[in-house]
């Protein structure tokens, strides 16, 4: 495996990426970035299958448009990762800010603690193999996928007693799923937002994606696999159009 | 309903003299107001939109169709429009949503500016032997200039220009989306502004592959909602626009009707077929001017600095403090999209109230900018309501660089502004996606129009500032002396900073 190591200490974004970039067109699977501290925007419309080693804490809008690389991140993230990514995954071994995986429209993002508010928000889906996924291994604030348009968000509520407790979920969704482990109060849900059950055909098709989380974070995804969750889609593909009427 | 109906607003009839009872009314009427029963041809004036598509296509002149007189009490107040929006939320309890733009009769700056022509002690240019330079650069401009001496003795440019954009006219044509718009229409002005040296708006509805061969002039547009947003597609426009607000409707988003989102407009705006595609009023990862900055900076950062990026928003009260944040963000020119700003669907409400008129927005926000030092920094595009090329130039004169054009491409391309767009059905093939009425918009005739268009106004906008005796459009931007206000308060004149006409 072909590996760069880069010393992120004290440097811009810009030239860091450019060094990230670099790497990717000469070939390397395997970038290594240490002393990364609060640098904004690494792997942003970043391409190819690279493997990239965050040690430290990236800043805002980790992975923005991005296609194809892995991100691994040892630290916390700060708000957006994922934001408007394509492909690809981030593995956060932290907790991460508001907007995470904003508008993603394919690809992972795995986050082993919380997240801010506005998570998965606009998360949306076109084909079958463009699906967005967000699993959240602690509790989420806020607005969870509000106006999700398609793909997943996981909330396990790890060491949490409720996975969720802010309110506003799925306010405005019409496509995708939101699913919770345990029961979800339904004072929590937002505009638009309806509970359906979670049956074992839901267990069967999350079940790689709950052992995918695992594996990354060193859980024992039994622990997961029944059927105590919350299913959360849109009440319609339409939600707005009984708003309306013409002039 | 005890409500009843409301009387038709437009009266459609047939000269049945004339009428050879080809049928061609009922072929092209989408709306549904004629239909054949037995050997007669029926109207139901009810339905029409004034869209004039029969009126057109009639091989023997034989429609006419008029406004129909109000059929209510006259009354100053409570006008026709006035009841029957009452009658209409009455009897739906739902808000209004209107098409085009604000239909109130408001008095238009523009009309009440006048341009100035040279006499004799400083002629006029003609510009059918004098080269008139228009070509205008859009993007961030460097403070000053610096200049090397290499070893051989020759001056280098050491400054790094950030990219500009080449216009060979300050026309542009705006943001319209494929899915508000069909792609014929979006097709017909890509050849156009191909054509002509200037570009185009994807709006926020993607970038379609049958547009990739014009993409060099494609300004690919990023809202709330993301809509086709991707690397490949931030690399293949031109330069990145960022729409904040828009002056058909300022302060809320947009909102495309699931059923206008069909297979392709699904995969070009990346959403679930069939589905309302929403994009909410504010970003949601955009809560402040510094958040702001960091959209700019990490679409930036993905096209690897290449690309210039446009900030758009809504003519409002404070556009112009607004404005100056965004000129000191890294933000390469604003757009300042006026109240007459045309739109597919907006709640009426919104169209017709919200916001202020682009020639004061324009003049406001450069006098700003230049109070503090920064107009020549940034580029300032002006769009909403501009209908020709005298609206073009009193533009610049007040302060922008370049206009987008919105509804006047339309026209160009058949467009009777008849405000139905967000129903679907548009008869001219423009605001609508079903196929059999897309097609009737031919994209190669459509580019002829509309860069017919384009070249008028050049050549009008190129003997309005020979007659004002200046050759360079970078004389002409900001000049306001080369404007009057005629029956303009004294407020208003202020704040245009333009005398009044006979000073």
């Amino acid at each position: 495996m072909k590996t760069v190591k880069i010393d992120a200490k004290g440097m811009h974004y810009t030239p860091l990426n450019q060094k990230i970039r670099a790497a990717v067109a000469d070939g390397a699977e395997e970038i290594i970035l240490d002393n990364v501290l609060g640098q904004r925007f690494i792997g942003d419309g970043v391409r190819g299958n690279v493997r990239i080693i965050i040690n430290g804490v990236p800043g805002g809008d980790l992975g923005m448009f991005m296609s194809g690389p892995t991100c691994i991140i040892h630290g916390n993230a700060e708000h957006a990762p994922g934001n408007t990514m394509d492909s690809g995954m981030l593995v956060i071994h932290g907790s991460a800010g508001d907007a995470v995986a904003h508008s993603m429209r394919g690809g992972k993002v795995f986050i082993r603690n919380n997240i801010g508010y506005r998570g998965g928000i606009h998360m949306k889906q076109y084909e079958v193999e463009a699906r967005p996924i967000l699993v959240i291994g602690g509790t989420a604030h806020s607005f969870l996928g509000e106006y999700m348009a398609g793909g997943l968000v996981l909330v396990l509520g790890i060491g949490k007693e409720k996975a969720m407790t802010d309110r506003g979920i799925g306010s405005g969704i019409h496509g995708g799923e939101i699913i919770i482990r345990g029961e979800v109060d339904d004072y929590l849900l937002g505009v638009g937002a309806k509970k359906f059950e979670f049956t074992e055909a839901d267990l069967e098709r999350i079940a790689p994606i709950i052992k995918s989380f695992c594996e990354q974070f060193g859980y024992d995804p039994a622990e997961f696999l029944d059927t105590n969750y919350t299913k959360i889609g849109p009440a319609s593909s339409r939600p707005f159009a009984s708003k309306y009427v013409w002039e | 309903m005890t409500l009843g109906s409301v009387p038709p607003k437009y009266k459609v009839s047939i000269d049945r003299d004339q009428c050879m009872d080809c049928g061609r009314c009922i072929e092209n009427c989408s709306y549904g107001v004629y239909r054949r029963e037995g050997d007669k041809i029926l109207i139901e004036s009810r339905k029409c939109t004034a869209c004039l598509r029969c009126v057109a296509m009639c091989p023997r002149d034989a429609i006419t169709l008029t406004e129909k007189p109000v059929d209510y009490r006259s009354h100053p107040v409570w006008t026709r429009e006035a009841r029957e929006d009452i009658i209409n939320q009455a009897r739906s309890g739902k808000i209004i949503l209107s098409g085009m733009g604000n239909v109130r009769d408001l008095p238009i700056i523009y009309d009440r500016l006048l341009l100035d022509a040279c006499q004799v002690t400083n002629p006029s240019i003609d510009p059918l032997r004098e080269p008139m330079e228009l070509r205008t650069y859009i993007g961030k401009k460097p403070k000053k200039l610096e200049f090397k001496k290499t070893e051989s003795g020759d001056v280098e440019l050491e400054t790094k220009l950030a990219p500009n954009l080449k216009l060979d006219t300050p026309i542009m044509i705006g943001h319209m989306s494929f899915g508000a718009i069909s792609l014929n229409s979006q097709l017909s002005m890509a050849k156009a502004v191909a054509k002509t040296g200037t570009y185009m708006g994807t709006g926020e509805g993607g970038l379609h592959k049958d547009l990739y061969p014009y993409q060099d002039h494609m300004i690919v547009q990023v809202a709330s909602g993301r809509f086709g947003v991707n690397i490949d597609y931030l690399e293949r426009g031109a330069a990145i626009e960022i729409k904040i607000g828009q002056g058909a409707k300022p302060g809320i988003g947009g909102h495309l009707p699931g059923e206008k989102v069909n297979e392709e407009v699904s995969k070009t705006r990346m959403i679930p077929l069939g589905s309302d595609a929403i994009s909410p009023a504010p970003h949601h990862d955009i809560y402040s001017i510094e958040d702001l900055v960091q959209l700019i900076r990490s679409l930036k950062e993905a096209t690897e600095w290449k690309k210039p990026v446009f900030v758009k928003i809504a003519a409002v009260h404070n556009v112009a403090p607004i404005a100056a944040g965004i000129a000191r963000s890294s933000a390469d020119a604003v757009v300042i999209d006026g109240f007459r700003g045309g739109t597919g669907a907006a709640p009426k409400v919104f169209r017709d109230h919200v916001g202020i008129p682009i020639e004061v927005a324009i003049a406001s926000v450069d006098q700003k900018l230049r109070e503090q030092g920064v107009r020549n920094e940034i580029s300032i595009i002006a769009s909403g309501g501009i209908r020709n090329s005298a609206d073009l130039a009193k533009s610049i004169a007040l302060g922008a660089d370049a206009v987008y054009i919105g509804t006047a491409a339309l026209v160009a391309l058949g467009c009777r502004v008849c405000g139905n767009c967000y129903r679907n059905l548009c008869p001219w093939g423009i605001a609508t996606q079903r196929p059999d009425l897309v097609s009737r918009l031919d994209p190669e005739a459509g580019a002829a129009q509309v860069s017919n268009l384009i070249h008028g106004w050049t050549l009008e906008l190129s003997e309005l500032m020979g007659a004002a005796g200046i050759n360079s459009i970078e004389s002409l931007r900001g000049n306001r002396d080369r404007l009057r206000g005629y029956m303009l308060d004294e407020g208003m004149l202020k704040i245009l900073d333009v005398q009044p006409a006979g000073a």
